[in-house]
Protein backbone atom coordinates (compact mmCIF):
# COMPACT_ATOMS: atom_id res chain seq x y z
CA UNK A 1 0.00 0.00 0.00
CA UNK A 2 1.40 3.48 -0.90
CA UNK A 3 -0.19 7.02 -0.81
CA UNK A 4 -1.02 8.13 -4.51
CA UNK A 5 -1.58 11.63 -5.08
CA UNK A 6 -2.79 12.66 -8.49
CA UNK A 7 -4.96 15.83 -9.94
CA UNK A 8 -7.89 14.11 -11.09
CA UNK A 9 -10.75 16.21 -12.66
CA UNK A 10 -9.34 19.58 -11.59
CA UNK A 11 -9.29 18.22 -7.72
CA UNK A 12 -6.95 16.78 -5.55
CA UNK A 13 -7.23 13.11 -4.68
CA UNK A 14 -5.12 10.83 -2.47
CA UNK A 15 -5.78 7.24 -2.47
CA UNK A 16 -3.98 4.61 -0.50
CA UNK A 17 -3.27 1.79 -2.58
CA UNK A 18 -1.24 -1.04 -4.40
CA UNK A 19 0.36 1.18 -6.84
CA UNK A 20 0.07 -1.72 -9.38
CA UNK A 21 -3.93 -1.60 -9.22
CA UNK A 22 -5.12 -0.44 -12.94
CA UNK A 23 -6.27 3.62 -13.17
CA UNK A 24 -9.28 1.86 -14.60
CA UNK A 25 -9.97 0.01 -11.27
CA UNK A 26 -9.16 2.97 -9.05
CA UNK A 27 -11.22 4.76 -10.80
CA UNK A 28 -14.42 3.13 -11.29
CA UNK A 29 -14.17 1.05 -7.91
CA UNK A 30 -12.72 3.94 -5.23
CA UNK A 31 -13.38 6.86 -7.36
CA UNK A 32 -16.79 6.04 -8.15
CA UNK A 33 -16.48 7.51 -11.85
CA UNK A 34 -17.91 4.76 -14.21
CA UNK A 35 -17.76 6.78 -17.51
CA UNK A 36 -14.66 4.63 -18.50
CA UNK A 37 -15.40 1.33 -19.42
CA UNK A 38 -13.59 -1.79 -20.15
CA UNK A 39 -13.85 -3.71 -23.27
CA UNK A 40 -11.29 -5.47 -23.82
CA UNK A 41 -8.89 -5.01 -21.03
CA UNK A 42 -5.89 -4.91 -22.78
CA UNK A 43 -5.59 -2.16 -24.98
CA UNK A 44 -7.21 -2.94 -27.92
CA UNK A 45 -10.59 -1.08 -28.17
CA UNK A 46 -10.36 2.15 -26.06
CA UNK A 47 -13.30 1.99 -23.56
CA UNK A 48 -11.33 2.74 -21.18
CA UNK A 49 -9.31 5.74 -22.62
CA UNK A 50 -9.08 9.08 -20.41
CA UNK A 51 -6.47 11.87 -20.03
CA UNK A 52 -2.87 12.14 -18.76
CA UNK A 53 -1.83 15.06 -18.73
CA UNK A 54 -3.67 16.19 -21.37
CA UNK A 55 -2.83 13.65 -23.71
CA UNK A 56 -4.98 9.96 -24.64
CA UNK A 57 -4.31 6.96 -22.59
CA UNK A 58 -6.10 3.54 -22.23
CA UNK A 59 -6.72 3.57 -18.53
CA UNK A 60 -6.94 -0.51 -18.31
CA UNK A 61 -2.75 -0.28 -19.11
CA UNK A 62 -2.12 2.17 -16.36
CA UNK A 63 -0.85 1.32 -13.37
CA UNK A 64 -1.95 3.82 -10.79
CA UNK A 65 1.51 4.42 -9.72
CA UNK A 66 2.27 6.06 -13.21
CA UNK A 67 -0.08 8.78 -12.77
CA UNK A 68 1.38 10.03 -8.92
CA UNK A 69 2.14 14.09 -9.34
CA UNK A 70 0.11 13.59 -13.04
CA UNK A 71 -3.11 15.54 -13.77
CA UNK A 72 -5.78 12.60 -15.04
CA UNK A 73 -8.83 14.07 -16.90
CA UNK A 74 -12.21 11.72 -17.85
CA UNK A 75 -14.72 12.18 -19.25
CA UNK A 76 -16.80 13.23 -15.81
CA UNK A 77 -14.36 16.16 -16.37
CA UNK A 78 -14.83 17.17 -19.57
CA UNK A 79 -18.78 17.07 -19.82
CA UNK A 80 -19.48 20.10 -18.10
CA UNK A 81 -17.10 21.83 -20.42
CA UNK A 82 -17.44 24.20 -23.58
CA UNK A 83 -15.88 21.16 -25.67
CA UNK A 84 -17.26 18.84 -24.03
CA UNK A 85 -21.09 20.22 -24.49
CA UNK A 86 -19.96 20.11 -28.56
CA UNK A 87 -18.98 16.85 -28.77
CA UNK A 88 -22.22 15.73 -26.86
CA UNK A 89 -24.41 18.06 -29.61
CA UNK A 90 -22.49 16.93 -32.50
CA UNK A 91 -22.45 13.07 -31.70
CA UNK A 92 -26.34 13.33 -30.91
CA UNK A 93 -27.18 15.57 -34.00
CA UNK A 94 -24.63 13.43 -35.95
CA UNK A 95 -26.77 10.13 -34.70
CA UNK A 96 -22.85 8.46 -33.79
CA UNK A 97 -24.27 7.12 -30.50
CA UNK A 98 -26.20 3.75 -30.46
CA UNK A 99 -25.54 1.37 -27.67
CA UNK A 100 -23.50 3.90 -26.23
CA UNK A 101 -20.45 1.89 -24.58
CA UNK A 102 -17.59 3.14 -26.39
CA UNK A 103 -18.99 6.57 -26.69
CA UNK A 104 -17.31 8.03 -24.09
CA UNK A 105 -13.47 6.65 -24.76
CA UNK A 106 -14.34 7.71 -28.24
CA UNK A 107 -15.42 11.15 -26.40
CA UNK A 108 -12.22 11.36 -24.69
CA UNK A 109 -10.16 10.53 -28.24
CA UNK A 110 -11.84 13.18 -30.06
CA UNK A 111 -11.16 15.59 -27.53
CA UNK A 112 -7.70 14.87 -27.74
CA UNK A 113 -7.96 14.79 -31.55
CA UNK A 114 -9.48 18.12 -31.68
CA UNK A 115 -6.92 19.77 -28.97
CA UNK A 116 -4.60 18.72 -31.27
CA UNK A 117 -5.94 18.87 -34.45
CA UNK A 118 -8.43 22.11 -34.13
CA UNK A 119 -9.32 21.39 -38.72
CA UNK A 120 -8.93 17.84 -38.39
CA UNK A 121 -8.73 15.96 -41.95
CA UNK A 122 -10.62 12.99 -42.46
CA UNK A 123 -7.62 11.20 -42.32
CA UNK A 124 -6.10 12.90 -38.93
CA UNK A 125 -9.38 11.48 -37.26
CA UNK A 126 -9.24 8.38 -38.38
CA UNK A 127 -5.52 8.05 -36.55
CA UNK A 128 -7.08 10.02 -33.82
CA UNK A 129 -9.58 7.32 -33.33
CA UNK A 130 -7.90 4.15 -34.20
CA UNK A 131 -7.26 3.15 -30.94
CA UNK A 132 -11.42 2.73 -30.77
CA UNK A 133 -13.51 0.33 -31.55
CA UNK A 134 -17.13 0.99 -32.24
CA UNK A 135 -19.79 -2.61 -32.91
CA UNK A 136 -22.72 -0.42 -33.61
CA UNK A 137 -22.04 2.52 -35.51
CA UNK A 138 -19.93 1.77 -38.48
CA UNK A 139 -18.24 4.83 -37.76
CA UNK A 140 -18.69 7.34 -40.32
CA UNK A 141 -21.25 9.23 -38.15
CA UNK A 142 -18.67 9.47 -35.52
CA UNK A 143 -16.17 11.02 -38.08
CA UNK A 144 -18.76 13.65 -39.30
CA UNK A 145 -19.79 14.28 -35.20
CA UNK A 146 -15.94 15.09 -35.29
CA UNK A 147 -16.25 17.08 -38.30
CA UNK A 148 -19.50 18.93 -37.32
CA UNK A 149 -17.47 19.62 -33.41
CA UNK A 150 -14.72 20.97 -35.20
CA UNK A 151 -17.19 23.46 -37.24
CA UNK A 152 -19.30 24.78 -34.90
CA UNK A 153 -16.85 24.69 -32.25
CA UNK A 154 -14.47 27.11 -34.50
CA UNK A 155 -12.33 29.06 -32.26
CA UNK A 156 -12.86 26.78 -28.89
CA UNK A 157 -10.42 23.92 -29.68
CA UNK B 1 4.67 -8.96 -0.43
CA UNK B 2 6.44 -7.00 -3.21
CA UNK B 3 6.98 -3.70 -2.15
CA UNK B 4 6.37 -1.15 -4.73
CA UNK B 5 9.02 1.92 -5.68
CA UNK B 6 7.94 5.31 -6.85
CA UNK B 7 11.63 6.72 -6.85
CA UNK B 8 11.83 10.78 -6.73
CA UNK B 9 15.00 9.95 -9.19
CA UNK B 10 17.32 7.72 -11.39
CA UNK B 11 20.02 7.60 -8.76
CA UNK B 12 16.80 6.26 -6.25
CA UNK B 13 15.71 3.43 -8.86
CA UNK B 14 19.37 2.52 -8.82
CA UNK B 15 20.63 2.60 -5.23
CA UNK B 16 16.97 0.43 -4.60
CA UNK B 17 17.63 -2.14 -7.31
CA UNK B 18 21.14 -2.22 -6.07
CA UNK B 19 20.67 -5.39 -4.03
CA UNK B 20 17.24 -6.43 -4.10
CA UNK B 21 15.16 -8.56 -6.95
CA UNK B 22 12.86 -5.90 -9.21
CA UNK B 23 10.92 -5.17 -12.44
CA UNK B 24 11.15 -2.45 -14.17
CA UNK B 25 7.68 -0.62 -14.66
CA UNK B 26 8.03 2.03 -17.89
CA UNK B 27 4.80 2.43 -19.76
CA UNK B 28 2.66 -0.57 -18.56
CA UNK B 29 1.95 -1.69 -22.25
CA UNK B 30 3.48 -5.07 -22.03
CA UNK B 31 3.57 -5.41 -18.23
CA UNK B 32 -0.19 -4.76 -17.49
CA UNK B 33 -1.06 -7.44 -20.13
CA UNK B 34 1.33 -10.20 -19.26
CA UNK B 35 0.75 -9.74 -15.47
CA UNK B 36 -3.38 -9.30 -15.72
CA UNK B 37 -5.48 -10.73 -12.80
CA UNK B 38 -9.17 -10.76 -13.09
CA UNK B 39 -10.67 -7.08 -12.96
CA UNK B 40 -10.31 -5.38 -9.67
CA UNK B 41 -6.80 -7.62 -8.56
CA UNK B 42 -3.36 -5.59 -8.94
CA UNK B 43 -1.84 -7.51 -11.60
CA UNK B 44 0.82 -10.19 -10.08
CA UNK B 45 4.30 -9.19 -9.94
CA UNK B 46 7.08 -11.48 -8.28
CA UNK B 47 9.25 -8.92 -7.13
CA UNK B 48 9.63 -5.37 -6.30
CA UNK B 49 7.95 -3.24 -9.11
CA UNK B 50 10.06 0.08 -9.62
CA UNK B 51 8.44 2.76 -11.50
CA UNK B 52 10.36 4.90 -13.92
CA UNK B 53 8.09 6.28 -16.44
CA UNK B 54 7.64 9.81 -14.72
CA UNK B 55 11.09 10.27 -14.64
CA UNK B 56 12.01 13.40 -16.26
CA UNK B 57 15.85 12.90 -16.24
CA UNK B 58 14.86 9.73 -18.35
CA UNK B 59 12.33 11.95 -20.82
CA UNK B 60 14.30 13.20 -23.31
CA UNK B 61 15.62 13.57 -27.30
CA UNK B 62 18.72 15.57 -28.03
CA UNK B 63 21.25 15.65 -30.69
CA UNK B 64 24.54 16.47 -32.09
CA UNK B 65 26.39 16.22 -35.08
CA UNK B 66 26.93 11.97 -34.57
CA UNK B 67 23.96 10.74 -32.69
CA UNK B 68 21.01 10.97 -31.53
CA UNK B 69 20.04 10.42 -27.77
CA UNK B 70 16.91 9.02 -26.66
CA UNK B 71 15.79 9.15 -22.37
CA UNK B 72 14.56 6.04 -22.06
CA UNK B 73 10.95 7.16 -21.23
CA UNK B 74 10.17 8.71 -24.20
CA UNK B 75 7.01 7.97 -24.92
CA UNK B 76 6.47 6.99 -28.67
CA UNK B 77 4.63 9.68 -29.43
CA UNK B 78 7.02 12.35 -28.72
CA UNK B 79 9.59 10.62 -31.01
CA UNK B 80 6.80 10.45 -33.72
CA UNK B 81 6.77 14.30 -33.31
CA UNK B 82 10.21 15.08 -32.77
CA UNK B 83 12.16 16.25 -35.23
CA UNK B 84 15.39 14.85 -34.59
CA UNK B 85 14.24 11.57 -34.88
CA UNK B 86 15.26 9.35 -37.52
CA UNK B 87 12.58 8.39 -40.51
CA UNK B 88 12.89 4.80 -40.48
CA UNK B 89 12.22 4.78 -36.28
CA UNK B 90 8.97 7.48 -36.94
CA UNK B 91 8.16 4.90 -39.98
CA UNK B 92 7.62 2.33 -37.66
CA UNK B 93 6.44 3.79 -34.67
CA UNK B 94 3.46 5.21 -36.79
CA UNK B 95 2.05 2.05 -37.08
CA UNK B 96 2.29 0.77 -33.58
CA UNK B 97 -0.92 0.55 -32.43
CA UNK B 98 -2.75 3.84 -31.96
CA UNK B 99 -2.30 7.33 -30.55
CA UNK B 100 -3.46 6.20 -26.59
CA UNK B 101 -1.12 3.01 -26.42
CA UNK B 102 1.93 5.81 -27.83
CA UNK B 103 1.10 8.11 -25.13
CA UNK B 104 2.47 5.41 -23.21
CA UNK B 105 5.03 2.73 -25.05
CA UNK B 106 8.55 3.34 -24.83
CA UNK B 107 11.33 2.14 -26.99
CA UNK B 108 13.05 0.55 -23.80
CA UNK B 109 10.02 -0.97 -22.98
CA UNK B 110 10.33 -2.63 -26.60
CA UNK B 111 13.77 -3.84 -26.06
CA UNK B 112 13.27 -5.23 -22.26
CA UNK B 113 10.18 -6.86 -23.67
CA UNK B 114 12.60 -8.53 -26.29
CA UNK B 115 9.58 -10.08 -28.31
CA UNK B 116 10.22 -11.44 -31.88
CA UNK B 117 7.94 -8.62 -32.92
CA UNK B 118 8.66 -5.41 -31.57
CA UNK B 119 8.44 -3.05 -34.30
CA UNK B 120 11.21 -1.17 -33.08
CA UNK B 121 13.91 -3.18 -32.92
CA UNK B 122 14.67 -4.14 -36.80
CA UNK B 123 15.46 -0.24 -36.90
CA UNK B 124 17.55 -0.39 -33.96
CA UNK B 125 19.63 -3.40 -35.78
CA UNK B 126 19.59 -1.67 -38.89
CA UNK B 127 21.15 1.72 -37.48
CA UNK B 128 22.89 -0.17 -35.10
CA UNK B 129 22.26 1.43 -32.35
CA UNK B 130 23.52 1.58 -29.06
CA UNK B 131 21.78 0.62 -25.75
CA UNK B 132 22.66 2.80 -22.16
CA UNK B 133 22.58 0.30 -19.32
CA UNK B 134 23.28 1.73 -15.87
CA UNK B 135 23.38 -0.07 -12.47
CA UNK B 136 24.38 1.67 -9.15
CA UNK B 137 28.46 1.45 -10.03
CA UNK B 138 28.27 0.90 -13.68
CA UNK B 139 27.75 2.24 -16.94
CA UNK B 140 28.13 0.65 -20.23
CA UNK B 141 26.79 1.12 -23.71
CA UNK B 142 26.17 -1.63 -26.44
CA UNK B 143 25.18 -2.74 -29.25
CA UNK B 144 21.34 -3.49 -29.28
CA UNK B 145 22.08 -7.05 -30.93
CA UNK B 146 24.14 -7.52 -27.84
CA UNK B 147 21.32 -6.47 -25.57
CA UNK B 148 18.88 -8.61 -26.84
CA UNK B 149 19.69 -11.81 -26.17
CA UNK B 150 16.60 -14.16 -27.47
CA UNK B 151 13.13 -14.37 -27.19
CA UNK B 152 12.09 -12.30 -24.15
CA UNK B 153 15.59 -13.03 -23.16
CA UNK B 154 18.17 -9.85 -22.16
CA UNK B 155 21.41 -9.44 -21.30
CA UNK B 156 20.27 -6.74 -18.63
CA UNK B 157 20.86 -7.91 -14.68
CA UNK B 158 18.37 -7.33 -12.01
CA UNK B 159 20.34 -4.41 -11.04
CA UNK B 160 20.51 -2.90 -14.22
CA UNK B 161 17.80 -0.54 -16.19
CA UNK B 162 18.36 0.86 -20.03
CA UNK B 163 18.83 4.76 -19.25
CA UNK B 164 19.01 5.61 -22.53
CA UNK B 165 19.17 4.69 -26.62
CA UNK B 166 21.97 6.17 -29.03
CA UNK B 167 21.40 6.17 -32.53
CA UNK B 168 24.54 7.25 -34.89
CA UNK B 169 23.56 9.30 -37.95
CA UNK B 170 25.03 7.37 -40.77
CA UNK B 171 24.20 9.00 -44.05
CA UNK B 172 21.71 6.98 -46.02
CA UNK B 173 20.46 7.62 -49.54
CA UNK B 174 17.16 5.88 -49.40
CA UNK B 175 15.43 3.52 -46.33
CA UNK B 176 12.15 1.43 -46.81
CA UNK B 177 10.00 0.65 -44.23
CA UNK B 178 7.61 -2.34 -44.40
CA UNK B 179 5.08 -3.85 -41.76
CA UNK B 180 2.67 -7.28 -42.59
CA UNK B 181 0.27 -7.55 -40.20
CA UNK B 182 -3.80 -7.36 -39.62
CA UNK B 183 -5.94 -4.80 -38.65
CA UNK B 184 -3.78 -1.44 -39.00
CA UNK B 185 -4.22 0.48 -35.67
CA UNK B 186 -3.79 -3.09 -33.87
CA UNK B 187 -1.69 -5.58 -35.28
CA UNK B 188 1.23 -7.86 -34.46
CA UNK B 189 4.02 -7.63 -36.66
CA UNK B 190 4.02 -11.46 -38.77
CA UNK B 191 6.81 -10.08 -40.91
CA UNK B 192 8.55 -6.67 -41.03
CA UNK B 193 11.62 -5.30 -43.28
CA UNK B 194 13.74 -2.80 -42.92
CA UNK B 195 16.23 -1.50 -46.00
CA UNK B 196 18.45 1.48 -45.49
CA UNK B 197 21.45 1.87 -48.30
CA UNK B 198 24.04 4.76 -49.15
CA UNK B 199 24.37 5.10 -52.83
CA UNK B 200 27.08 6.85 -54.10
CA UNK B 201 27.26 7.40 -57.91
CA UNK B 202 26.61 4.01 -59.33
CA UNK B 203 28.08 2.26 -56.25
CA UNK B 204 26.04 0.48 -52.52
CA UNK B 205 28.49 1.83 -50.33
CA UNK B 206 26.89 1.22 -47.20
CA UNK B 207 24.34 -1.45 -47.06
CA UNK B 208 21.75 -2.53 -43.75
CA UNK B 209 18.91 -5.22 -44.24
CA UNK B 210 16.84 -6.32 -41.27
CA UNK B 211 13.82 -8.76 -40.90
CA UNK B 212 11.52 -8.42 -37.78
CA UNK B 213 9.09 -11.34 -36.26
CA UNK B 214 10.88 -14.04 -39.18
CA UNK B 215 13.13 -15.70 -36.27
CA UNK B 216 13.63 -15.65 -32.56
CA UNK B 217 15.81 -12.57 -32.63
CA UNK B 218 15.62 -10.08 -35.38
CA UNK B 219 17.37 -11.22 -38.88
CA UNK B 220 20.60 -8.52 -39.10
CA UNK B 221 23.77 -10.95 -41.09
CA UNK B 222 26.60 -8.16 -41.81
CA UNK B 223 28.42 -11.36 -43.44
CA UNK B 224 25.97 -10.59 -46.37
CA UNK B 225 25.91 -7.18 -46.99
CA UNK B 226 29.45 -6.85 -46.78
CA UNK B 227 29.47 -9.16 -49.81
CA UNK B 228 27.10 -7.02 -51.78
CA UNK B 229 28.48 -3.28 -50.58
CA UNK B 230 31.05 -2.05 -53.34
CA UNK B 231 28.50 -3.62 -56.14
CA UNK B 232 26.74 -1.61 -58.32
CA UNK B 233 23.36 -0.96 -58.32
CA UNK B 234 22.67 -2.98 -61.43
CA UNK B 235 24.77 -5.96 -60.34
CA UNK B 236 22.87 -5.78 -56.96
CA UNK B 237 19.66 -5.79 -58.98
CA UNK B 238 21.15 -8.84 -60.99
CA UNK B 239 21.98 -11.00 -58.31
CA UNK B 240 18.78 -10.53 -56.56
CA UNK B 241 18.22 -14.17 -56.43
CA UNK B 242 21.10 -15.19 -54.84
CA UNK B 243 20.83 -12.15 -51.90
CA UNK B 244 17.14 -14.12 -51.30
CA UNK B 245 19.01 -17.19 -51.25
CA UNK B 246 21.28 -16.14 -48.43
CA UNK B 247 18.86 -14.39 -46.53
CA UNK B 248 16.72 -18.12 -46.41
CA UNK B 249 18.55 -20.08 -44.26
CA UNK B 250 18.22 -17.29 -41.48
CA UNK B 251 14.46 -16.89 -41.77
CA UNK B 252 13.04 -19.30 -39.06
CA UNK B 253 9.62 -18.22 -37.96
CA UNK B 254 8.08 -19.92 -34.90
CA UNK B 255 4.94 -20.85 -36.55
CA UNK B 256 2.25 -19.56 -33.97
CA UNK B 257 -1.40 -18.46 -33.99
CA UNK B 258 -1.11 -15.14 -36.03
CA UNK B 259 0.70 -17.02 -39.89
CA UNK B 260 2.93 -20.08 -40.75
CA UNK B 261 6.42 -20.58 -41.89
CA UNK B 262 6.16 -20.26 -45.72
CA UNK B 263 3.63 -17.14 -45.62
CA UNK B 264 6.08 -15.47 -43.53
CA UNK B 265 9.13 -16.61 -46.29
CA UNK B 266 7.29 -15.67 -48.99
CA UNK B 267 6.55 -12.17 -47.88
CA UNK B 268 10.36 -11.19 -46.16
CA UNK B 269 11.37 -12.64 -49.65
CA UNK B 270 9.01 -10.16 -51.49
CA UNK B 271 10.06 -7.24 -49.61
CA UNK B 272 13.50 -7.95 -50.38
CA UNK B 273 13.58 -8.32 -53.72
CA UNK B 274 11.14 -4.79 -53.77
CA UNK B 275 13.63 -3.00 -51.65
CA UNK B 276 16.19 -3.76 -53.95
CA UNK B 277 14.31 -2.65 -57.26
CA UNK B 278 13.85 0.32 -55.55
CA UNK B 279 17.13 1.38 -55.58
CA UNK B 280 18.32 3.93 -57.94
CA UNK B 281 21.82 5.44 -58.81
CA UNK B 282 22.49 8.86 -57.44
C1 LIG C 1 -2.90 -2.92 -27.80
C2 LIG C 1 -1.40 -3.06 -27.91
C3 LIG C 1 -0.81 -2.95 -29.15
C4 LIG C 1 0.57 -3.08 -29.30
N1 LIG C 1 1.11 -2.96 -30.53
C5 LIG C 1 2.44 -3.09 -30.69
C6 LIG C 1 3.02 -2.99 -31.99
O1 LIG C 1 2.35 -2.77 -33.00
N2 LIG C 1 4.38 -3.14 -32.10
C7 LIG C 1 5.17 -3.38 -31.01
O2 LIG C 1 6.37 -3.50 -31.17
N3 LIG C 1 4.63 -3.47 -29.77
C8 LIG C 1 3.29 -3.35 -29.58
N4 LIG C 1 2.76 -3.46 -28.33
C9 LIG C 1 3.63 -3.83 -27.18
C10 LIG C 1 4.15 -2.67 -26.31
O3 LIG C 1 3.32 -1.54 -26.40
C11 LIG C 1 5.59 -2.28 -26.68
O4 LIG C 1 6.43 -3.38 -26.53
C12 LIG C 1 6.13 -1.10 -25.84
O5 LIG C 1 7.30 -0.61 -26.46
C13 LIG C 1 6.43 -1.45 -24.39
O6 LIG C 1 6.86 -0.28 -23.72
P1 LIG C 1 6.41 0.03 -22.21
O7 LIG C 1 7.15 1.23 -21.77
O8 LIG C 1 4.95 0.08 -22.11
O9 LIG C 1 6.95 -1.29 -21.49
P2 LIG C 1 6.59 -1.97 -20.08
O10 LIG C 1 5.37 -2.79 -20.23
O11 LIG C 1 6.63 -0.98 -18.99
O12 LIG C 1 7.86 -2.93 -19.96
C14 LIG C 1 8.11 -3.95 -20.93
C15 LIG C 1 9.33 -4.75 -20.51
O13 LIG C 1 10.52 -3.96 -20.60
C16 LIG C 1 11.14 -3.82 -19.33
N5 LIG C 1 11.60 -2.44 -19.25
C17 LIG C 1 10.86 -1.31 -19.49
N6 LIG C 1 11.62 -0.21 -19.39
C18 LIG C 1 12.87 -0.64 -19.07
C19 LIG C 1 14.11 0.04 -18.83
N7 LIG C 1 14.21 1.38 -18.91
N8 LIG C 1 15.20 -0.71 -18.53
C20 LIG C 1 15.09 -2.05 -18.46
N9 LIG C 1 13.97 -2.75 -18.69
C21 LIG C 1 12.86 -2.04 -19.00
C22 LIG C 1 10.09 -4.21 -18.31
O14 LIG C 1 10.64 -4.70 -17.12
C23 LIG C 1 9.29 -5.24 -19.08
O15 LIG C 1 9.92 -6.48 -19.03
C24 LIG C 1 1.37 -3.32 -28.15
C25 LIG C 1 0.77 -3.43 -26.89
C26 LIG C 1 -0.60 -3.30 -26.75
C27 LIG C 1 -1.22 -3.41 -25.41
S1 LIG D 1 -10.51 -1.69 -21.89
FE1 LIG D 1 -8.74 -0.50 -22.13
S2 LIG D 1 -8.44 -0.54 -24.25
FE2 LIG D 1 -10.08 -1.93 -24.01
S1 LIG E 1 -22.23 2.73 -30.05
FE1 LIG E 1 -22.21 0.64 -29.49
S2 LIG E 1 -20.11 0.20 -29.54
FE2 LIG E 1 -20.15 2.15 -30.32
Amino acid sequence: MNDITFELNHEQVTITADPSLRLLDVLRDRLHLTGAKEGCGEGECGACSVLINDQLANSCLVPLANVHKQRVTTIEGIATTKEGKLLQQAYSKEGAVQCGICTPGMMMASYALLKKHPHPTREQIQIGLSGNLCRCTGYNMIFRAIERAAKEGEGTW
Amino acid sequence: MVKHIIPNSLKEALDYMDGHYTTIVAGGTDLMVQRRNWAELPPTFTSDPVYVFHLSELNYVNEDDKNVYIGAVTPMSVLLDHPATPQLLKDAIAIIAAPGLRNMATIAGNIGNASPAGDSLPILYALDALVRIQSKSQNSLLPIAQVIQGPRKTILDNNELITEIVIPKDPFTFQMFRKVGGRKADAISKVSFTGSVRIEGKHVTDLRIAFGAVAPTVVRVRDIEMEYEGKTVKQLQQQVKSLQEAYATYIRPIDDQRSNKEYRMNVAMNLLEQFISSLKEE
